[in-house]
């Protein structure tokens, strides 16, 4: 009972502060020292407890490219690792992105701004590219995935991804985001070496927007609820 | 002189204080090291060297995907390929290039076991570690470690 008297007075203070603003602009220096003052104020969470936090869950990657002494995996007192070259000293001139090395490898070949070599020893040895799209439907409202083969045998054998990721065939392999998410599927290079899979990154797989009339199908439980 | 592991008798005070103040570190700052940087470690510590950094952004400028996870045989999985120091100096997996030939050759050994001891084999920045709750892992599943 008393615990609710508390409350109510409480929440009385509270709404006569945030009312305050209402009643004029020329009250508004009052109002600011009556906020200041009133015990209302110890409402807020993070007097409460220093566990709400801002962000509590959110990880941001700080400082991208560093250098390997100051990377946090090499071990600095290793003579070794002062020898390494620095990320962003052998980036410079290659086409940048928002993720992953901070590189967009598939413009800086197609820019002519890098060869890696296809063979270990002889640099002439060129790729055998193949432009084949494979448009994969989506049923969710994100846009289709499009998987291009061309950028993909840039870099890779047929071997690499048929039959052991992939069979060769349209359609033929279930593939959804959990498993991508866990590392299977186009997961097995993407999010580990390949672009990885952040929000920045979404529409470079999904990129065939969906047709203007298209809208996402109802869930049988909203199409059986009796009260719709 | 190749042992991280030697003159730690008189060191070992400062190793603990050390560790103290890297789990400190580690627990503020997440780890800088480049997206794709695999740290190979089946072996390495147990043998007194320090874990083995492999970094993909410097190989990848200078050879596509193919030349080593189709022709040397690399399996697509961090530690997954069970390198050891007999198989390098035979000439497979890394030993195909880092033989003095293609590029610098295996006496090199700072240049390769380049990590902090005790870090687990992993592959760095990947999505599975940024997912914010861990999926399912099998009990005796490999460590990865904390970001
Ligand atoms: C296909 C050939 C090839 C294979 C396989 C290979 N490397 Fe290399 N690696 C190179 C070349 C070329 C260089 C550059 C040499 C130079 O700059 O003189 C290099 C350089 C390096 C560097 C130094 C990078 C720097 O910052 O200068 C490290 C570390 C390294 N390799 C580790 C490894 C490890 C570990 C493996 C095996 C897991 C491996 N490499 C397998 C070709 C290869
Ligand atoms: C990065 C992985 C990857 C590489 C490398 C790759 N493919 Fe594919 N391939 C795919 C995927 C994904 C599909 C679509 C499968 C599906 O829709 O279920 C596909 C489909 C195909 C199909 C079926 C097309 C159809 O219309 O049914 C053929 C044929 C094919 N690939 C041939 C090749 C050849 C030849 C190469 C080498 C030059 C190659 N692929 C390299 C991933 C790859
Ligand atoms: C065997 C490894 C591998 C697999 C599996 C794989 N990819 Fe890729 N993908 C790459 C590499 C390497 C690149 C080059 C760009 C990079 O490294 O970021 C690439 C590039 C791409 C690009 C081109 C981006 C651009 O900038 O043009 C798209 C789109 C893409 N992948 C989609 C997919 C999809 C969808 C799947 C699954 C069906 C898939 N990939 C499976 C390795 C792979
Ligand atoms: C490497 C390419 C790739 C990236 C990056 C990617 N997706 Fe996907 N996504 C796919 C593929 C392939 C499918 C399966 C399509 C199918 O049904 O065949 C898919 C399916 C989906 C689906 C449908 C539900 C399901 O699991 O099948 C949703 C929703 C989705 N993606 C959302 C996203 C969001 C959000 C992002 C960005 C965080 C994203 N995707 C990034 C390739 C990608
Ligand atoms: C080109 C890179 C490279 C160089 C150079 C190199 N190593 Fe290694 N070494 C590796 C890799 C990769 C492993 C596997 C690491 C693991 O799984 O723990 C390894 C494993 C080891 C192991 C444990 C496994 C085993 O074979 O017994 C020892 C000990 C070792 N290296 C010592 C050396 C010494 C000593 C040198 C210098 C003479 C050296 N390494 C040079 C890459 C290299
Ligand atoms: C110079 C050799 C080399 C080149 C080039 C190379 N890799 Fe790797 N890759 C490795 C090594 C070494 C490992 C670690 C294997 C181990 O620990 O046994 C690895 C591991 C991987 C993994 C496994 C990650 C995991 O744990 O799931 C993927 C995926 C991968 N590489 C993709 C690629 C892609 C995509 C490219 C091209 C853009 C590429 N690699 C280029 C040597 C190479």
């Amino acid at each position: 009972m008393r615990q609710q008297l508390k409350t109510f007075i409480g929440s009385a203070a509270l709404s006569l502060i945030v009312s305050l603003p209402a009643a004029g602009a020329d009250m508004s220096r009052i109002n600011v020292m009556q906020q200041a003052a009133a015990p209302a104020e110890r409402l807020i969470v993070a007097d409460v407890s220093s566990a709400n936090t801002f962000n509590r869950n959110l990880k941001k990657e700080k400082d991208p490219n560093a250098p390997p002494p100051e990377d946090g995996y090499h071990d600095p007192e290793n003579e070794g690792t002062h020898i390494l070259q620095p990320p962003k000293e052998s980036y410079i001139g290659l086409p940048t992105t928002e993720f992953g090395n901070h590189v967009d490898w598939v413009k800086a070949i197609d820019e002519k701004k890098l060869s890696p070599r296809w063979d270990r020893i002889s640099s002439s040895e060129a790729p055998f590219v193949m432009d084949l799209d494979i448009v994969r439907p989506v049923k969710a409202s994100v846009p289709d995935v499009v998987f291009p083969h061309r950028q993909h045998t840039e870099w890779l054998a047929c071997a690499n991804c048929h039959p052991a990721i992939f069979i060769p065939q349209k359609g033929a392999n279930q593939i959804n985001m959990s498993a991508i998410l866990l590392g299977q599927k186009c997961g097995v290079c993407h999010g580990k070496v390949s672009f990885p899979i952040t929000t920045k990154t979404c529409s470079k797989c999904h990129s065939k927007p969906k047709p203007a009339d298209w809208s996402p199908p109802l869930s049988d439980a909203t199409l059986k609820n009796p009260w719709r | 002189m190749m042992s991280y592991k030697a003159d730690r008798s008189i060191k070992w005070r400062f190793s603990i204080l050390g560790v103290l103040a890297g789990l400190a570190l580690l627990a503020m700052t997440p780890a800088k090291a480049e997206y794709a940087d695999v740290i190979i470690n089946n072996y390495a510590d147990a043998a007194g060297m320090r874990p083995v950094v492999f970094p993909h952004w410097f190989h990848r400028i200078r050879f596509r995907c193919k030349v080593c996870h189709a022709d040397l045989g690399f399996q697509f999985k961090a530690g997954g390929n069970k390198i050891t120091m007999a198989k390098i100096i035979d000439g497979k997996f890394c030993g195909a290039c880092h033989n003095g030939e293609v590029a610098w050759s295996v006496e090199n050994c700072n240049m390769c076991h380049s990590g902090i001891p005790g870090t687990p084999t992993h592959i760095h920045g990947s999505t599975v570690q940024r997912l914010v709750s861990p999926p399912y892992k099998a009990l005796n599943a490999p460590q990865q470690p904390q970001q």
